[in-house]
């Protein structure tokens, strides 16, 4: 194995080891904290895989996100015993929707027009819930239990808040390497060469409107992964989600993490989150004021992000 | 007056003046030729300001301009018509003449003086001085460009081939304004592929090969010359 | 038809009143991004706190045509200083940058108006109270002053642009940035100036707007995404078509409203845009270009 992917592995051991001790060690305010770090930093990949990858930039991923948190919620509320499964199926199912249709939408057309149009989604979305308060809640959201670890018939286990960060952990981490290995593989080298020069992947030949069709299907999907994570975490499903700043913050991510890394997202995520918490304890909820300075001021001076220097290595 | 010394300019990661050496002097009329894609018209843009030389110099008057913003070379007397004319198409005729004309320190009765001088040399201009730009023929559009760079009162103009795509009758008339534009003094870098016309209006000639000039002579010379044409355009 | 006549026409109106305000805010976004090709994702805070700075004025000095100068002269001043320091150094870089650093600035401006101002909404009091008979129905006279303070102003902007000396610079400038420079026209200080003058007009809107409804520091963000919705369908870049947008878009929210709530009638505009998007994206009102 040449060096610098035997470097890249260790230290992906090392984290992942870090990751799955952390419940062990630390208090429960921050063992809770380190999980929604991870569920963030899946929503942040997902994105980057448009952002990064491909260069259209979504600001509709609070859509994927919460239709995949109000679809398991809706699972968990509607079946007795809630059942782990049917949510995540559901979750899903309706994720794969709104990317469809987005998909079908948005990838005709180009950077700015894309980007407000996804905007422009994920506010229908928002309207739509906030609005159909009978199946949604409405302004309040949806409350249900945890569903428990179970194989019907085998065995039932309840999520302890250990036990869920693992499964969390481990769903990430295998998101992490399902999206790696499609990042490196041609159908990612293709999406790479739609974001550094589109006219020209298209006169070599490719159906650019597919691969970025694929693409959107692909990244909503696991954003769609993460809202059912979160809804499983938090037991509540709210369309403060799907407002169109939740795609802000995972755009934020992506941009302080580093682009095009999908590991810099994860890590920008980390980074805004414990920016949050521990500017909010001096700035109460004003903490978004320097939190935005610091963004805006990475924009300008630093836009390879946290990780972007590292992007050829993370991506070998 | 105006110098280019080993001026190496790039596109992107195009290395495109591979150390371009040209001079002009006040009131001299100077052709540049050479095939296409050799790099006359990006010579043109970096002394202009539109692209940054990353190695030599650019000096006016003995002032270094390379790099310089491209409105400040404006005001330093150099005009700039590009090849394809780039004529505000929504303007009018006399507000595309507007935006030369509008500047700091000219006085409404030279504005006037101005306005009536480019409109005795181009008379189908002050025919259609309140037309949109972009509905005049190319011919038309040509002569509306160089007026507009004669608004700047230019101690040089940046001439990018003015005879493309023109009849030639319209050549001949462009032959003609170059001419005036000479007796009166202004200078001027004609980047031409029309090799009699250039030869006939030059009083120096530069050719071009690949980013570099390959031979300089005085028109003349050229004129009773045709080997050297011959080797470097094939014409 | 089961709908009285005198609630689509009072719509109509509404429409019309709404659309006007909302071609104020747009025209600048417009502007902005012809001159400069910036997507300015902050331009519905500078609407709000355009109304900010309106309500503080009133509450000094008790009169609101004052406000609507102050705050217009100081968000201007705003807007030219962020300009300068935020996406000046932008320039050259990829669009999608200019979307990202408006992003974040539209975030800090709306936490500082909540820090500045807190969370409670305020109300401007109206400068022409009383109402005039529709029919047999009232109607508030500042509503039609506003719709009519918002056409001068736009009248206003569009005769500078015409006849003016920097009007032409300005529309030279967005036709062919690089050759107007070439012109010696200083194109960088027309940007600042032009951003100045956008976001002049949005604090205006928002001063005039105040009156009509509450005014709380999540109100840029909906004048955002209208705005934005309006300059798509209306033709980036185009004047005049985001003007006429403006008014096509709030008249269609306004007839919608007949038929589902408010809060709903939004989606109307979402689909015009889609729609307009999918088949005329060069704007509903261009001529596709050949």
């Amino acid at each position: 194995m040449p060096r610098s992917a035997a470097t890249y592995w260790i230290g992906f051991c090392v984290i992942l080891a870090l990751l799955a001790v952390a419940p062990l060690v630390l208090p429960e305010f921050w063992q809770r904290f380190v999980t929604e770090i991870l569920i963030w930093g899946l929503l942040a990949m997902s994105s980057d895989i448009l952002i990064g990858y491909t260069g259209m930039i979504s600001f509709g991923h609070s859509a994927f996100f919460g239709l995949g948190m109000y679809g398991a919620a809706t699972a968990l509320l509607a079946v007795r015993p809630a059942n782990l499964w049917l949510a995540l199926l559901c979750g899903l199912a309706a994720a794969a929707v709104v990317a469809m249709f987005v998909a079908y939408f948005a990838t005709r057309l180009r950077e700015i027009y894309f980007s407000i149009t996804t905007l422009v989604f994920s506010q229908i979305f928002y309207v739509i819930i906030f609005t159909w308060t009978e199946v949604t809640g409405g302004e309040n959201g949806l409350t249900f239990s945890r569903p428990a670890l179970a194989i019907p018939g085998l065995f039932s286990v309840p999520f302890t808040t250990e036990t869920l960060h693992w499964f969390v952990l481990a769903v990430v981490t295998i998101s992490y390497l399902v999206l790696r290995r499609v990042t490196q593989s041609p159908f990612g080298m293709v999406l790479q060469a739609i974001r550094e020069n589109e006219p020209r992947a298209r006169a070599i030949g490719y159906s650019v409107e597919r691969y970025k069709m694929v693409a959107v299907m692909l990244s909503g999907l696991f954003a769609g992964l993460a809202g059912i994570l979160y809804a499983i975490q938090n037991k509540f499903a709210a369309p403060d989600f799907v407002f169109f700043l939740i795609s802000g913050e995972v755009v934020i991510f992506n941009v302080m993490g580093g682009m095009g890394t999908l590991v810099g997202p994860v890590a920008g995520a980390a980074f805004f989150l414990l920016l949050r918490e521990g500017l909010s304890r001096y700035f109460t909820e004003y903490y978004l004021i320097p939190v935005g300075i610091i963004f805006t001021a990475m924009v300008i001076f630093m836009p390879q992000g946290l990780l972007g220097f590292a992007r050829r290595r993370l991506n070998q | 007056m105006l110098v280019l010394d080993n001026v190496h300019t790039y596109y992107g990661k195009s290395h495109i003046l591979h150390g371009v050496s040209i001079e002009v002097r006040a009131g001299e009329v100077v052709g540049l030729l050479g095939r296409n894609g050799v790099g006359k018209s990006t010579t043109l843009k970096t002394v202009m300001g539109l692209v940054r030389p990353a190695e030599g110099h650019v000096t006016f008057e003995g002032r270094e301009i390379g790099g310089m913003a491209s409105h400040h070379v404006a005001h330093l007397g150099i005009a700039w018509v590009p090849e394809d004319r780039r004529i505000f198409k929504l303007l009018s005729v006399m507000e595309n003449l507007r935006t030369g004309l509008d500047r700091a320190g000219v006085t409404d009765a030279k504005k006037k003086d101005l306005l009536d001088k480019v409109y005795a040399s181009f008379p189908v201009l002050a025919e259609r001085r309140g037309q949109a730009g972009g509905t005049l023929s190319g011919g038309e559009q040509q002569m509306l460009a160089i007026a507009r760079a004669m608004m700047l009162e230019p101690k040089i103009i940046l001439l990018d081939e003015p005879t493309e795509g023109l009849m030639p009758r319209m050549v001949s008339q462009i032959h003609e304004i170059i001419d005036v534009l000479h007796r009166d003094g202004v200078a001027i870098l004609l980047v031409e592929q029309n090799v009699p016309l250039t030869l006939e209006a030059s009083d120096r000639v530069y050719i071009m090969e690949k980013g570099v000039v390959r031979h300089h002579a005085p028109a003349a010379d050229l004129r009773a010359n045709h080997a050297v044409i011959h080797q470097y355009l094939g014409v | 038809m089961g709908l009285p006549l005198e609630q689509i026409l009072i719509q109509t109106i509404n429409g019309l009143v709404n659309g006007m305000i909302l071609a104020l805010v747009a025209s600048g976004l417009t502007l902005i991004f012809g001159i400069m090709d910036v997507v300015n994702f902050a331009h519905g805070e500078l609407v709000m706190l355009g109304a900010f700075t309106g309500a503080t004025t009133i509450a000094i000095t008790g009169n609101f045509w004052l406000a609507l100068v102050a705050a217009t002269l100081v968000i201007a001043m705003f807007g030219a200083i962020l300009q300068i320091s935020t996406l000046r150094p932008l320039i050259g870089r990829d669009p999608l940058t200019t979307i990202l650093a408006t992003f974040g600035i539209s975030l800090v401006l709306q936490k500082y108006a909540l820090w500045q101002w807190g969370p409670s909404a305020r109300k401007l009091q109206e400068p022409i109270t009383g109402q005039f008979s529709l029919f047999y129905l009232q109607y508030p006279w500042y509503r039609i002053a506003t719709a009519v303070l918002s056409a001068a102003i736009i009248g206003a902007l569009y005769l500078f642009l015409k006849y003016g000396k920097y009007g032409i610079w300005i529309r030279a400038a967005i036709q062919d940035r690089v050759m107007a420079q070439a012109m010696g026209i200083p194109v960088p200080l027309l940007h600042t100036a032009v951003f100045a003058i956008g976001a002049g007009m949005a604090a205006a809107s928002g001063v005039l707007f105040g009156p009509l409804a509450g005014v709380t520091q999540t109100i840029g963000a909906d004048f955002t995404i209208r705005a934005f919705i309006v300059v798509v369908v209306g033709g980036m870049g185009n004047l005049g078509g985001s003007i006429l947008a403006s008014i096509f878009i709030s008249l269609l929210e306004a007839y919608a409203s007949l038929i589902v709530s408010p809060a709903q009638a939004v989606i109307v505009s979402f689909v015009a845009l889609i729609l307009t998007l999918l088949f005329r994206p060069t704007g509903l009102f261009v001529p596709t270009p050949k």
